[in-house]
Formats: C-alpha cells, structure tokens, sequence
C-alpha cells in the first residue's frame, strides 16, 4: 500500500511539474527565467506579465490584441456549443423515437462518417467555403455545428433510448405534438447527456487550431488557439514569461472549468469510451 | 392508425432534416469530389483536368510524401504502444483501494486537457537545449549520482533529427489521460466475483491480472488502441507549431503537414486529395489488422 503511494506520488510530481513550470515561468522577470539553477518561485511574483501578454504591444511585433482573440474564441464557442446541442438533440430524437422510411440506412450510413478523416474532405470543404465567400469569416467554423455531427447524433441517440417510451406514449395520448413531446417529455429527462455533447463541444472549439488556420485570415478576427500560435512565432525565443503567462491564459479557463465539471467530465469520458 | 404512421414519418424526416442536409452537403459532396479531384489536376485557379491515376502514381515516386510517411509511422508505432502501457498501468495503480484516488486521478488528467497550441508552447520551453527545465534536470541528475564518470548533458531536442520525434513521443505520452480514464472505468467494471474467485484459487497478482484482469478489458484496450492510432496518424498542430516545416531536416514533417501544405502552400488540390484517400485507406487497414490480430484475444463477456 505505502509502495503504491510513493509510487503515486512520484508519478503525480512527473506529471504535474511541466504545468507548475510554466506557471512559475509566467510570473518571473525576463531575467531570470532561464536562469541555471531553476528558480521555482519567483521573487518578485511579476502579475503584471499577464497584462503584458494580454496587450502585448512591441515595435517588432506590433501589436497582439490577446484580449480580441478572447472575445472572439468565445463568441465562437457560443454559436457551435448552442448549435451542436439543438441541431444534435433534434437528430437524435428522430433517429431513436420516430419511425421513418430509410430510418435505419442513414443511422448507419450516419456511423460510417466517422470513419472519415478531416483531411479527406478538407479541400473540396475549402473550396465550398471559397464559393460561398465565407472564407475569412466565422462562418465555416460554426455553420456546420448546426447541421449535426455523427459522433453526437449518435451518443445522444443512445441516450434517448433509455427513456421509457411509456412517457412519451402517454404524452401522446393527451394530445401533444411530437415537438412537444420531444422538447417537454424527452429533454428535460436528458440533461446529464445534453450537458456532456455541449462540454466537449465548447471543449474542441476552444482548442481548434487547424480550422481557424485554415479559415481566418485577419489577424483581428484569430482565436486563442490561433493566436497563440500567432504570438510564440513572433515572440518565441524571446520572451518565455510572456509566453507562458499567454499559454497559462488560454489553459487556465478550461482547467477552471474542468474542476466545476469534473463528475460530467470523467462520465463523458468513459461514456464516449464503452461505444466501442 | 395508418395516418399516425405517416403523421410519424413526416415528423421523423422533418426532424432529421439539420443532419440530412448537413450530411449531404458536408459529408456526402466533399466525399465525392475529393474522391474526382484526387484524379484531376486542380491549382484552384483553373478547372480541374482529369489526370487519371496520375497523382497516386506520382506520390509513390515523391521522397517528401515518403519521408512523411515514415515520420508518421515512426510516430504511431512508438507511441501507441508505450501509452497503451502507460495510461493501463496508471489505470491499474489508481483503481486499488487507496485513499485520494480522486486527486491523483486529476493530477495525471490535468495534462491532457491543455490545447494543442498551448501545449507546444510548453514544451517548446521545457525541452529548451540551453534553459528548458528537462536539460537542467538531467544536469542536476548527473551531478548527485557522481560515481557515473561522466557527464551527463542532456541532447538539443527539437534541433537534433535523432530527438526530435522523441520529444514529441515524450509529450503523447505525458497526454495519454483521456484513454487513462477509459480503462479506469472499464477496470471498475471487472466482477469481484471473479477476481475473489481467482483469489481463493490462490492466484498471484501478475497471475491476477494476466488472466482475469486484462481479458476482462480487451475490448476496452482494443477501442483505445484503435482509437490512439486514428489520432496519431493524423497528428498535425503541435508538430506544425513545435518545428516549423518539419525542422530539423524534416525529421518531424509529418502526413497531414505535408497534406495541408501541399492544398494551402502549394495549391496542389488534386494531389492533396489523393494523399487524403492513401492516408484513409492505411487508417482503415490498420483498423481491420487491429480487429483481425485481437479476434481470438479480446473476450466479449456479452457473448
């Protein structure tokens, strides 16, 4: 028992030294950052590097407007997180309580796009977008969110099944409408899977990088993800607090909002696992 | 009754219709032209010429697409198993009894939820030849056990051809929690009948877990292994990040670097395409030999 702890312990210490590294490295002075011996905690904590990164401002670099690319990932998150859960709950219901003609096919015709990579259909979606005159806006990034995705189609689905159709039956007989079936009867009753889809879809937006590469082209209009990306290019090398206090801020909202989660987090996790 | 049936369908159509439209004009049409472009010669500034198996053929003669390959398969190969290693062996040590599993559980998760770009920014720092803290480290390490005779330094990782694939082994391996947290939920769900069992009998640990434990969870194991190969087939943002172009000597350019260059960079569409398609014929094959080579190996309890 003591052995598995020590062990533990050792491993956690492995494991979380790079996360600590970084943070003490976000709130030291430039000049001692990579001073031999590491210095661990600072002495002087430098909270001002947060600001610094935030409006990062340099006559080489110009300047990097991290606090635009905030407002800009999160408005993103928003349009995909609230599409991704109304358009995958509305599919979900149909393909787990309505019958329909050609039901079954496009269920599995619907599994078998998982299968597909993204760099598969990465040119001719490219070229759609172009057409449409969308690149260089938000628009391939979320669109697309509100027109399901197999993945959620199909956990949700499952979900869905769980629930007694007695419930629905009954609401039936008194008369409701399917949309009110679906949206009094059955939603309500699937919250817990609703709020795993919109966790890990707000999750995959924020830490997006190829497709804000792929789609944004004005500086102003970069994500986090992106503009992080942006910033080690130009300041990489020359000024590693400034980088980590950036790095700790597109990190730290996640970390947040994994500990709020934490239960949903694991149950998704391992929801998304016993699919196999 | 009969009204009801087809009152149902239509309401059932309507409802799909967000995926059968999106399905159709996000899946279905990029599927199919990409499937004609990958015949075609396409800059994007004329109309695609159909060019016949031209583009494939001429993959099999282009050293960078080789080299890609091969940094690809390199990187999945290592990579996949010593995880698979790693996050069971973590799975196994926090699903013993023991107080604080939770806190331990989080501290090995935490790792995998940095993004991508951050995560390249990190370890852009801690792999730093000259101040990164992993080359300090190995330094301070060397000084205490000084009956070794030398030195140890540690190598430049992201400028040597020989480290640079390591580094990044080193950070997958470091962001294994996802699959971590899988095997803990499928370790939770091996009967105790069975392992107590096993325990009457006499059964030694490592006997334990050779011959419940593991089986128990082979389909789990298979799910995640597949699953780890898809992702490290495609790795792409923290390599495009880390080692721009592939640096050193292209030692880290890997498939979908060259893929997104290729369309971006080069505006080759209809090459791109057909290295979309070689690339989703070796996933698939590498997923059916998985399935066939574990056939007798996993063991379904559900029958």
């Amino acid at each position: 028992m003591f052995l598995i702890h020590l062990v533990l312990v050792v491993l956690s210490i492995i494991f979380l030294t790079p996360l600590v590294w970084m943070i003490s490295t976000s709130l030291k002075e430039e000049s001692i950052a990579a001073k031999t011996p590491p210095i661990w905690i600072p002495p002087h904590f430098e909270w001002h590097n947060y600001w610094d990164a935030f409006t990062y401002n340099s006559q080489k670099l110009g300047y990097i407007p991290f606090l635009v690319y905030g407002r800009n990932t999160i408005l993103l998150c928003i349009l995909v997180v609230a599409g991704t859960v109304i358009s995958n709950s509305v599919v979900a219901y149909s393909f787990a309580r309505l019958k329909w003609p050609g039901r079954d096919i496009a269920f599995a015709v619907t599994l078998a796009t998982m299968m597909v990579p993204f760099p598969v259909v990465m040119v001719p979606l490219f070229g759609l977008f172009r057409d449409l005159g969308w690149v260089g806006t938000y628009r391939p990034l979320w669109v697309p969110a509100w027109f399901g995705a197999a993945f959620n189609i199909f956990l949700l689905r499952q979900f869905f099944r769980t629930i007694p159709s007695e419930l629905s039956e009954a609401a039936r007989i008194d008369g409701c409408s399917e949309w009110q079936i679906f949206k009094d009867v059955v939603l309500p009753l699937a919250k817990p899977a609703l709020a795993v889809v919109a966790l890990f879809s707000f999750l995959a937006t924020w830490n997006d990088f190829i497709g804000p590469l792929l789609y944004l082209l004005n500086q102003q209009s970069f994500t986090l993800s992106q503009g992080l990306q942006f910033y080690q290019s130009q300041a990489g090398g020359t000024s590693w607090s400034l980088l980590m206090a950036a790095s700790t801020i597109v990190i730290a909202p996640i970390i947040i909002l994994f500990f709020f989660t934490q239960r949903l987090f694991i149950q998704g996790i391992a929801l998304s696992g016993i699919k196999g | 009754m009969k009204a009801r049936r087809s009152k149902e369908s239509i309401a059932g159509v309507l409802f799909a219709l967000p995926w059968l439209i999106g399905f159709t004009v996000f899946m279905l049409y990029p599927v199919c032209a990409s499937i004609y472009y990958s015949f075609c010669e396409y800059s994007v500034l004329k109309p695609p010429i159909y060019v016949g198996f031209e583009n494939y053929v001429d993959l099999f003669h282009d050293d960078i697409f080789r080299k890609s390959l091969w940094n690809t398969f390199f990187y999945v190969i290592i990579s996949v198993p010593l995880s698979t290693i790693i996050t069971i062996g973590l799975a196994l040590l926090l699903n013993a009894k023991i107080r604080g599993q939770a806190f331990y559980r989080t501290f090995f998760y935490l790792p995998s939820l940095v993004p991508q770009t951050a995560l390249a920014c990190l370890w852009l720092w801690v792999f730093n030849s000259e101040h990164g803290l992993l080359n300090m480290g190995l330094e301070k390490l060397s000084g205490h056990f000084w009956i070794f005779h030398w030195h140890i330094s540690g190598p430049p990782w992201l400028s040597d051809t020989t480290w640079s694939k390591p580094a990044l082994i080193f950070m997958a391996l470091w962001t294994g929690g996802n699959a971590m947290v899988i095997y803990l939920a499928g370790l939770q769900d091996v009967p105790v009948e069975l392992l107590e069992a096993s325990d009457l009998d006499g059964a030694s640990p490592s006997a334990k877990l050779r011959h419940v434990t593991i089986p128990m969870i082979s389909p789990v194991i298979l799910f995640n292994v597949i699953m780890a190969m898809i992702g490290a087939f495609q790795i792409f943002a923290v390599p495009y990040i880390m080692f721009p172009n592939g640096q050193p000597a292209q030692s880290t350019y890997f498939y979908v670097m060259y893929l997104f260059d290729t369309a971006i960079v080069y505006h080759k569409m209809g090459y791109a395409c057909a290295m979309g398609w070689i690339m989703f014929i070796l996933i698939f094959v590498m997923t059916l030999l998985s399935l066939k080579v574990s056939e007798k190996r996993v063991y379904y309890s559900g029958g």
